[in-house]
């Protein structure tokens, strides 16, 4: 099985220890992983600020570093959601079609390719889960309030595995955080609104940290954590899963 | 009122308005999640709600697919039944019909109840601008005209107004007592004010929620009853309609009356959901069908979906965006998703922000009870509104320079560690007032390494 491993850009950039946990998280389960070092972006910035056009090269150049793989996994809903959506470089080609099959984040990977069902992991607190909405309604990741059907999710599935982890229970269990790309800058009182909101209702159920599978939503609700001085953490569910005793 | 707030900003600037009473935003997010959640609790009690969507969404593209051919049948039937019936190509000839029907009639005031085309079309103010006095009837309509302002909902048209602020509008222009906000003081109030009114009115307008194909009758939805008391106690009832209205049959009603009511107010049904298939004896009916847009956009592929709403309001309710931006913010008859939706196809250059205030999260698709993929449609204006220069040049130059850089892994990579180095030395310079991120929010903290630099000196070297 050859699995390539795309690290979102600003993961690159900004959060390598995500990297580094979704890494060794899979080595760990015994998978071989491949990091293509050409890679840079999904093209997701520019396609979501309507600049879809522009993202022909990024197109290709995904395409380029990660043709021929069995699976890419990644350690975000959003940038795999673009990728199966949006992966319009070479329009249609047999490259592209098989990258869009291929392609997953890392939660449903665990759960649907490797079928994971124990996890050596170890994180003795109380746990707040973002369900980030492009893995939620997009990949659909986990059941979502607004359909009549039965419930189900991946990412929280994984953390029940976790030795000590205590998922606490939100008020609105799936209520956008307000980040939306350049959403958070273009409309920034709303998007720091919704993002103070949802940092409340993890607050009053008592989460130590607050954990997600899109770091972008994550490095929202930190900027506004670390502003408030608050003592709440947040990590991404990489590192949480691959955290030992 | 619409065009003078459109003057004071775009979406954002509103919002950033209303923003500043964090207390009112609470108010006004609870408020409508509370609708949000009453939906929930109805839908989840209907064990074949997604197949309902499914049907309804069918039949809706149905209906797309043979507009025409059910138009001219609809038309046929209603003549039929002896009911006039009018065409409009646009919001001006819709005004121009109805009040033609007005001053035939010789009358000087109508009584009107809820129809969001008529907002659409701006034809109250059309009317009064001609010296016909418009009074809404229904409830929320009545307290956001008597305050001078659009509905900022298109189901719950006050809901933006605390009650407190309604008893104060009463006081000022029905004479209740200053400092009352009681919620059935007040609406008994209102009654007895509208009382009157329907009395005096011999002219009575109202939308039309379904408009049946097969028997030329409409339907149309209330739970204050007010379009029935206006249309039984007037001579003549004019209904104004958007094109898209139309369902097949009758029996395909239940399906979307089951859909309507929950999806709006989480209620099993409207209180009134009243029929009109021919005019009663002396009464004298007309139907005024109003494109406005509607046929270009039933053309577009892309956009041609957003004409099986039926205007339930489930996308607004749950929209966190909404409901942390109050329906004013959109600067449209119509706001929430579907109106970002909604309000480009009618006028790009003014609505060009609309598709942009949203986060994309997806909420507003799979709530919406005829399926439209309302998060996809504001992603497709996005590239649509950029493609036709609806794009400020500073961001254009921004969003080229980042495409060119991610375009080059060498150059990414230098660019980041670069980036980074500047970040670290220099934090100040992302600090500044200019940066929205660091207004309320601290920068992420900068790391060494990027993680591709880390795996070139220590990923191989583990295995």
């Amino acid at each position: 099985m050859r699995v390539a491993l795309f690290v979102p850009c600003y993961v690159d950039q900004f959060y390598p220890k995500v990297g580094i946990a979704t890494l060794e998280l899979l080595e760990k389960l015994g998978v071989e992983v491949e990091y293509p070092t050409g890679q840079t972006c999904c093209g997701q910035p520019m396609a979501n600020a309507g600049f879809e056009h522009l993202t022909n090269t990024t197109s290709e150049l995904f395409i380029k570093n990660f043709s021929g793989y069995d699976y890419i996994v990644s350690p975000s809903g959003s940038c795999v959601l673009h990728i199966k959506e949006h992966l319009n470089g070479v329009s249609n080609s047999p490259e592209s079609t098989e990258i869009k099959k291929s392609i997953f984040e890392l939660t449903e990977f665990l759960t649907d390719i490797l079928k994971v069902t124990a996890l050596p992991s170890y994180f003795p607190h109380a746990v707040g889960l973002h369900q980030s909405c492009h893995g939620q309604r997009g990949l659909m990741l986990s059941q979502m309030s607004e359909i009549v059907g039965p419930p189900f999710s991946k990412p929280e599935s994984l953390l029940n595995m976790v030795g000590g982890l205590r998922l606490v229970t939100l008020e609105r269990s799936d209520e956008c955080c307000g980040f939306g790309g350049t959403f958070c800058v273009t409309e920034e009182a709303v998007s720091v609104k919704m993002g103070k909101d949802r940092i409340k209702d993890h607050l009053a159920h008592g989460a130590e940290v607050i954990t997600g599978g899109d770091m972008s939503c994550l490095m929202h609700l930190e900027g506004l954590l670390r502003r408030a001085k608050s003592n709440v953490k947040v990590l991404h569910i990489a590192e949480i899963l691959n955290a030992e005793r | 009122v619409i065009d003078e707030i459109d003057k004071n900003g775009d979406h954002a600037s509103l919002a950033s308005v209303f923003n500043q009473n964090e207390a009112r935003v609470d108010w006004h997010d609870e408020t409508l999640w509370f609708v949000r959640q009453k939906r929930d609790r109805a839908v989840h009690q209907v064990a074949d709600w997604e197949d309902l969507r499914s049907l309804a969404s069918q039949i809706k593209e149905n209906v797309l697919d043979n507009l025409h051919d059910y138009l001219i049948a609809f038309e046929q039937r209603a003549l039929e039944n002896g009911i006039k019936v009018h065409w409009a190509a646009t919001a001006s000839e819709h005004n121009k019909i109805v009040y033609d029907i007005i001053k035939q009639k010789g009358v000087k005031k109508i009584v009107k109840s809820k129809s969001m085309l008529t907002e659409e079309c701006h034809l109250n103010e059309y009317l009064e601008s001609n010296n016909i006095e418009v009074i809404d009837t229904d409830l929320g309509e009545r307290i956001v005209q008597l305050a001078k302002e659009p509905p900022s909902h298109i189901v719950l048209p006050c809901i933006h107004k605390k009650k407190e602020e309604i008893g104060e509008l009463f006081s000022q222009y029905l004479g209740t007592p200053k400092g009352n906000a009681d919620a059935p003081f007040l609406t008994a109030a209102a009654r007895a004010h509208l009382r009157q009114h329907f009395m005096q009115s011999t002219i009575a307008l109202t939308g039309v929620n379904f408009a049946i194909a097969e028997t030329g009758e409409i339907v149309v939805c209330t739970n204050e009853g007010n379009a029935d008391l206006g249309t039984q106690l007037a001579d003549v009832h004019i209904a104004c309609m958007g094109i898209e209205k139309i369902i097949p049959q009758r029996k395909h009603l239940g399906i979307f009356l089951r859909l309507l009511a929950r999806s709006a107010t989480g209620q099993p049904i409207t209180t009134y959901s009243s029929h009109f298939l021919k005019p009663r004896q002396g009464q004298e009916t007309h139907i005024v069908l109003v494109d406005n847009g509607r046929s270009q956009r039933l053309k577009s592929d892309e956009f041609r979906n957003a004409l099986k709403c039926i205007r339930c309001g489930a996308c607004i309710n749950t929209c966190p965006v909404y409901r942390r931006s109050g329906g004013h913010s959109y600067h449209h008859a119509i706001a929430g998703p579907i109106g970002a939706i909604l309000a480009p196809g009618l006028d790009m250059n003014k609505y060009a922000d609309l598709p942009f205030a949203s986060t994309l999260c997806g909420s507003c698709t799979n709530v919406c009870p005829v399926k439209i993929d309302i998060h996809d449609q504001l992603y497709k204006w996005r590239q649509v509104l950029v493609r036709n220069g609806h794009a400020s040049t500073a961001k254009a130059v921004g969003i080229k320079s980042m495409a060119a850089i991610l375009s080059r892994p060498l150059l990414f990579k230098s660019v980041g560690r670069i980036s980074r180095m500047l970040l670290k030395r220099f934090s100040f310079l992302a600090q500044g007032r200019y940066n929205p991120w660091h207004r309320q929010r601290e920068m992420p903290a900068v790391p060494p390494q990027s993680f591709k630099e880390w795996y070139l000196q220590h990923g191989k070297k583990r295995k």
